[in-house]
Formats: C-alpha cells, structure tokens, sequence
C-alpha cells in the first residue's frame, strides 16, 4: 500500500511545531526561536530551513517564488520549487508580484514587496555574535542582558585593519531598537529592503534548528558608528548590460573576448521583466 | 574619634558565597564545627563566610591570603562574575544609590560593570581577546560603554596605550603576539578606557618577572595618583600589597580575621596567620 503524499512533504504536527515557532519569532521581532529542524530531502545547508518555513506556510491558494542568489532558475532554486509542486500542486511564478511566498537565497528581491506576501530567507549562521563567542550558552545570555558589543567590536575591528566596515554581506541589523540580528547572507544594499517592509520576513537556519522574523513595519537599523555611516554597495554610474536598469544590485563580470568589465542584474526576473516590457513597447510603436 | 568623614564608595556587607546546600549544623551563627572552609556533614564548601568590606574613593584596598582563602571568590563575587549566597553591594553612585546590587537584574549587573567597574585578571587570556588588535580590545570596553564615535574611541584608545607604554606602531597587533607584561599593560589599559571609578586587579603581577612586575606597580601608582580610581588589589604577595594598598584584609578560610592599615598589619600584625604570614616574607 503505498500512502498518498503528505501536503507540503511534512507532517501536521511538524508543520505546527514550525507555526508555532514561527509565531514566537514574530511575536519578539529579531529573537532566534530554537526549533526542531526536520530532516528534509536536501542537505542542511542548502536551505533547509527556509524550506521548512516553505512547507509550514504554504496553502493551497499560494504562488511560490523560489530565488537563489537573485536568479530564478538555479538547481537550487529549481528543486525547491519542484519539491513544492509535487506535494501542493500550487503554481510556481518567476515574477516577484504574483508570487505570495517568496523563498530566498541571499537576496531580496528588487520590486517592492507588499503587506499581501511573505519573503523566506535562508540563513547559514543566524548568530550575529558567532565570530565573538563561540559558545551559544554565552551568545544566549549576551542577547538577554542586551549586549552588544561584540557586533560592534568586529565592525571597529575592520575598520581598524582596513579603513572601512568589510561586511561583504550579512551587515549585523538592530530590530526594533532590541535584538542585534543576521540578515542572512543578503547584500549590504538590501538592508534597507528590510526597514518598514510591508512584507511579513521570516528567516530559517536549518542546521542551527533556529527560526526568526521581522514582522511588518518594524524599525530595522544597520549598526554603523558616527564617523562611520552604513553605505550599501555603491553602482552609481553602472548599468545593467541587457536591460539597463541603475540602481539595482549588480553582478560584476569579466568578458573574456572583450577583456572589459561589465555588469548585469542580479535579480534576473527582474531584468527579463524590463527586457519584456521593452519588448512590448518595440512592437507597439512598430504597429503603429 | 571620627577617622573617615566621607563615605564609602563600595560598601559589602556579610557576602556569603557556599557551594552545597548547607545544613543545620554549619548554619548557625558562626559556623562551628567547620574543618578549614568544608562542613563535614554536608560537603558544603564556604569560600566566603560573612565578609564585610568597604572601600573609600581614590583608596587602594589589599586583599592577602593564601591559596583557597577566598579571595579571588570574593573579587569574582564583587564583578558579578559570580552569584552570591547572601549579603549585599552598595556603591554610593547617583544612579546607584541605596540599592544592593547583588540583587539587581543581569542587565543592571552588565551596566555597572560596563560603566562602573575595571578589572585585570591574573590571566590575560580571560581579560583580552587574543583574536582583537590591541585598539580593539581597548575599545571594546568603550563600546560596552556606549561609544559610538570610531575616531573618540581611537584616540582615546592610543592616549592609554601610551600610558601604559606601549609603542603605538604595535597598536593594530594582536595581543597574543605579545609579552606577557605587555598584555598585562594592555589589560590594564583596557580596564581604565570607560574611566571606571572602580578598579579590581587580580593577582596582577604574578607571573611576571620582577622589572616587569616593578613597571606594572609603578603604572598602577601612577593611575591612582593622577585619576584618582579606587582599586581592590588582590594579592599573595605580601610585596606587592605593602608598595600598593593602603589599608589591607586579611583572609583565611573565607573569612577575614585581620584588618587595618597595611603599614599597621605588616608592623604589627595580631591574628596568629598574619604573624606566620609576615615573618614568613622573605
């Protein structure tokens, strides 16, 4: 006898576990609410806790958006999204504004997200303080007693070394003036994304067993110091090569047959949007 | 006679510090029946038993006794590094005032050694992150102290490295590249960067050779004199305590049984373990 497909791969009780968790998180905006991480058919570290807040989350009227790394139709980003199909039959979309769940790897997504959607973001290490203390005994006991400085020593650390703050990603954020926060691995210039987002963001570390939120509207604030101000990556003067958007995140690339350096959309839904909607517009005139 | 007018600045009363759960034998008053510190009946251990202490501002107390005398539990105890069994903390501190603070919240706890307290440890590797350049480590007190101003806290992390000689062109190094008197002094200067009104220092010489150990006396002198801190300085080292401390505890099995001016305890010293603790001073 072969039992039919749970909906969503996991377990009612999992799933309420998640929710619960979930709700907790939301509940005290930046708290890492330990979970029971289940095992999934993917490796930790691969997403499996967004994939977990996926699954708890997704209903039968959702449109799921899987993004890796800003693109669409990456393996990663591809077998999530089937994994889902095959055990909801939802539709899946590429475009950020149909979907209402967006799972995300790194990014997020460059059309404002609205208060109708809920952006999953995956995260490898969802302490802030890891690289200052090792142990989560004592890690758990700093957020408690509200202390920081550790986050701050290490941004006062590169500055020392190399002038300026070197977080490539991952820019520690303080939410709603309380808890000191990972991002997860997004770009410093999606930051700001997160500040009053109308979208519900949830944040799954598989591997770590924790689960955390920034509910809507909630005050997000990258740590800098005074003299140091935060600065996203900076593409003034930069376009994409296909659909010559500016300010938007971009990939750097080097083409080899030209020897020169040219730059393309990172979120590549975002740029075949445009390309489309330029599209359109050539054949209109041409019509006409 | 009224000898000190002003008052106090740290004030502990009765701090009591038992591993074990005590019983009705080693309970009364006075504890009887104790061998050394330990309840034979209970296996409690008293590190520290009823130990009362006050400290004056810009005055260095000396703590002396031998190993397992309870000192360090003490010092431990007055940094929050530890809970206490009983007794209380009062530190006469507009924000502070008539509150004891061995009760108060952890946060509470957090602020008044981020704001309140230094402290050197014997051991560098507890007071230093090895992993930080020394400017970070200095720092780091700083932003525990609610800097924010990268270029303040630069300089003011340079002005102490000076103090306590140690060559600027070393001050993006870590720590761990280091001697051992000069993470001492790093220490040290860590300890004074949120301008503490009250300094621990834990057997701080110990292990050092004696130029160093010399320098390092010297530098703490020096701080008193010109900022004025209130230390605690913890020490077996009759030596040690004589060049620092103006008044001095002594203590033995978690209790102090002497107490009193340092020049008085070294010159005249009555409990029967001070005298063996004196003439026993190479």
């Amino acid at each position: 006898m072969r039992a039919e497909p749970q909906f969503a791969f996991l377990d009612e009780g999992s799933k309420k576990e998640i929710r619960r968790a979930t709700l907790k998180a939301v509940a005290i905006p930046g708290y890492q609410v330990p979970f029971a991480s289940r095992e999934m058919p993917m490796a930790r570290g691969w997403g499996t806790g967004g994939l977990q807040l996926t699954c708890s989350l997704v209903g039968k009227d959702d449109v799921l958006k899987v993004i890796d790394q800003g693109a669409d139709e990456s393996v990663n980003a591809v077998s999530i999204k089937k994994l889902i199909r095959a055990t909801t039959g939802i539709p899946v979309t590429e475009r950020t504004e149909e979907a209402t769940l967006i799972q995300s790897r790194h990014r997020i997504p460059e059309v404002p997200l609205t208060k109708e959607q809920i952006l999953v973001l995956q995260v490898p290490t969802p302490e802030p303080l890891r690289q200052y203390e090792k142990k989560e005994s004592v890690t758990k006991r700093l957020h408690a007693e509200s202390e920081y400085s550790g986050a701050w020593l290490m941004l006062f650390e590169q500055i020392m070394k190399y002038g300026r703050t070197t977080t490539g990603a991952d820019h520690p954020v303080l939410v709603n003036g309380r808890y000191v926060m990972a991002p997860s691995p997004i770009p410093r210039f999606d930051n700001p994304k997160m500040d009053h987002s109308e979208a519900l963001i949830l944040l799954g570390a598989g591997r770590e067993k924790k689960i955390y939120a920034v509910p809507p509207y909630t005050d997000i604030r990258s740590l800098a110091f005074e003299d140091h101000p935060f600065e996203g990556e900076d593409f003034s003067g930069k376009s994409c090569r296909f659909c010559g958007a500016t300010g938007v995140f971009l990939d750097e690339l080097h083409v080899e047959e030209t020897g020169m350096t040219e730059y393309q959309c990172n979120d590549t839904s975002h740029c075949a949007d445009r390309l489309e909607r330029q599209d359109e517009k050539e054949v209109q005139h041409a019509t006409i | 006679m009224q000898r000190f007018e002003e008052r106090p600045l740290l004030e502990v009363e009765n701090l009591t510090k038992q591993y074990g759960p005590g019983c009705d034998e080693c309970g009364q008053p006075g504890r009887p029946g104790l061998i050394k510190n330990y309840c034979p009946s209970c296996g409690t251990v008293y590190a520290c038993s009823d130990v009362s202490l006050d400290v004056f501002p810009g005055e260095i107390l000396g703590i002396v006794g031998e190993s397992g005398s309870g000192k360090s539990t003490l010092m431990q105890c007055l940094y929050f590094d530890q809970e206490v069994t009983a007794g209380t903390l009062t530190i006469s501190d507009p924000e502070l005032a008539g509150e004891n603070l061995f009760g108060v919240s952890s946060q509470r706890k957090r602020y008044i050694r981020n704001h309140k307290y230094g402290m050197v440890y014997q051991n560098p590797v507890k007071g230093l992150r090895m992993d930080f350049s020394a400017i970070s480590n200095i720092a780091e007190k700083q932003i525990a102290a609610g800097g924010r101003h990268v270029g303040n806290m630069q300089s003011a992390g340079e002005r102490l490295l000076d103090v306590v000689s140690i060559p600027l062109f070393r001050m993006k190094e870590e720590p761990r590249n280091f001697s051992g008197g000069m993470q001492q002094r790093v220490q040290i200067a860590k300890a004074l960067s949120n301008d503490p009104p009250i300094l621990f220092l834990d057997e701080v010489t110990t292990g050092l050779d004696l130029s160093v150990q010399a320098a390092v006396i010297d530098l703490i002198k020096q701080i008193q004199r010109d900022l004025g801190i209130s230390m605690i300085v913890v020490s077996h080292d009759l030596a040690v305590i004589r060049m620092l401390a103006d008044r001095t505890l002594v203590m033995l099995n978690g209790r102090v049984i002497e107490s009193g001016l340092t020049d008085q305890i070294l010159e005249d010293p009555h409990h029967a373990y001070t005298q063996q603790l004196v003439y026993s001073l190479l």
